[in-house]
């Protein structure tokens, strides 16, 4: 489904990612995890273009996500993103935050975007919320609205920018809910993370990156009851051990 | 007849109303075509094409550069001359006045973007959005309405600056009354009376553009 081959960024003189190779098959979960700076967050949005990379290659469904003849657009509109602070259109309502890409992008007819979008509200438990706006609703709705946004464009993949870090905690699960029950469906899914309470339930495996390096990509049991690596040893006891 | 008389106003309101038609019509017209151009000239200057982002900025440096009293008597002069025919005054200051306010407009347009989040067209973008989509239904909606007190405000300026039109005899509202005044041998009573107008447009523009701010910020 996803491939990265020898991926290499920099931020001037900078490498946010060093020679990164793994992939993501169909229907597999997995969760990207490591200390900030570390160049999770720029990995995922390398997936879908949102960050050019310098060499190296990626690839969605076969298609080279940097191959200049690859119509970018129709790429992304396949593949869902959300964001750590939600990103969504503060002029626009909920139902309206849903449909736009569906009309401007996939040109589906109003009925149909409409459809969908109440479909896809009632699946996150926000359909009273159709006409409300993003101001008006909790962090926690705004990032499940966003999640809805993202899957009403039938997308093949969801890419997950750390959904929870921006959240109060009592407003934490029920997005991941959301994002569990989705992981269940068999949605293919790349989530960066610092849940690894989620990573152990659903996630098929870890990616823990460090200083633009994969240190570890494993199995999730193996990652947890095992890590090899000094330095996911080190993450994983203080992020568990409180 | 006494030293003041008010009654030279009334006796010419129609002429006076119809100068005030030409300020008006100027003003709005100008605004609107300064709006257009200067969102074009936004989207340019911040363009990552280099070329197209430097002939924005130069377009933007050299009418700020200039008064707008030398732009005004210039394309006069250059309007009829580039076109082939003569256009009148009107249309000639109308030119200038757009392309003019254009590079203030572009600057405040250009504020108004950067304002908008970078996740913003982000996130646009990451639905599959063009660019242009992007700007259209996603950044410029945002930053029009972060930016209107500042448009509308730059409009009061332009309002008041149209009396310039003075330098080439377009019959605005400012120059039917001096007209008016030197025949009539009323200066003292008609200049404050434009004065007086030219105060209470201004002022209730401003005054609403205060209210529209507070009410955006609740």
């Amino acid at each position: 489904m996803i491939t990265f081959e020898n991926v290499n960024k920099f931020y001037g003189d900078f490498q946010v990612l060093k020679e990164c190779s793994t992939h993501v098959n169909a229907q597999e979960v997995v969760v990207v995890c490591g200390p900030s700076g570390s160049g999770k967050s720029t990995l995922i949005k390398c997936v879908n273009g949102l960050e050019p990379i310098h060499s190296g290659k990626i690839t969605v469904n076969d298609v080279s996500v940097g191959d200049k003849a690859t119509d970018l657009n129709k790429l992304r509109a396949r593949i869902g993103m959300v964001f750590q602070n939600f990103e969504l259109f503060p002029h626009l309502s909920v139902l309206q935050n849903i449909r736009l890409a569906q009309e401007k992008v996939l040109n589906r007819s109003q009925s149909d975007s409409l459809d969908r979008a109440h479909a896809l509200l009632e699946r996150v438990g926000l359909s009273n919320q159709a006409d409300k706006f993003p101001s008006q609703l909790s962090g926690g709705q705004q990032q499940r609205v966003a999640i809805a946004r993202g899957l009403a464009m039938d997308p093949v993949v969801m890419l997950f920018d750390e959904p929870t870090s921006a959240l109060d905690p009592e407003m934490i699960n029920e997005v991941l809910d959301v994002m569990v029950q989705l992981a269940q469906e068999g949605m293919t899914m790349m989530v960066v993370t610092h849940e690894m309470g989620f990573a152990k339930r659903v996630a098929d495996r870890v990616i823990f990156m460090d200083e633009g390096q994969i240190v570890e990509d494993e199995k999730t049991d193996v990652f947890f009851s095992n890590p090899r690596s000094d330095r996911a040893k080190d993450f994983l006891s203080k992020i568990l051990n409180h | 007849m006494g030293a003041f008389d008010f009654a030279v106003i009334f006796d010419n309101l129609p002429f006076l109303m119809k100068g005030m038609q030409t300020t008006l019509l100027l003003t709005a017209l100008a605004m609107f075509g300064g709006i257009v151009l200067g969102t074009l000239l936004a989207m340019a200057r911040i363009s990552s094409i280099t070329v197209v982002s430097v002939v924005a900025a130069s377009y933007i440096n050299f009418f700020r550069s200039l008064p707008l009293i030398l732009v005004i008597f210039w394309f006069y002069f250059l309007v009829p001359l580039v076109l082939g025919q003569p256009v009148g005054g009107f249309y000639s200051v109308l030119v200038a006045f757009t392309l003019f306010e254009a590079a203030y407009y572009a600057e405040i347009i250009r504020a108004g973007i950067t304002s908008v989040r970078s996740g913003q067209f982000q996130a646009a973008r990451a639905l599959g959005l063009s660019y242009a989509q992007s700007m259209r239904f996603i950044v410029l909606p945002q930053a029009f309405r972060a930016m209107t007190p500042v448009l509308l405000t730059q409009g009061i300026i332009l309002f008041q600056d149209t009396s310039l039109v003075y330098v080439v005899g377009l019959k605005d509202f400012l120059v039917s009354a001096e007209l008016i005044a030197n025949r009539d041998q009323r200066l003292i009573e008609m200049f404050t009376f434009v004065a007086i107008v030219y105060l209470i447009i201004s002022y209730s523009a401003s005054q609403g553009v205060r209210l529209l701010q507070r009410r955006m910020q609740r």
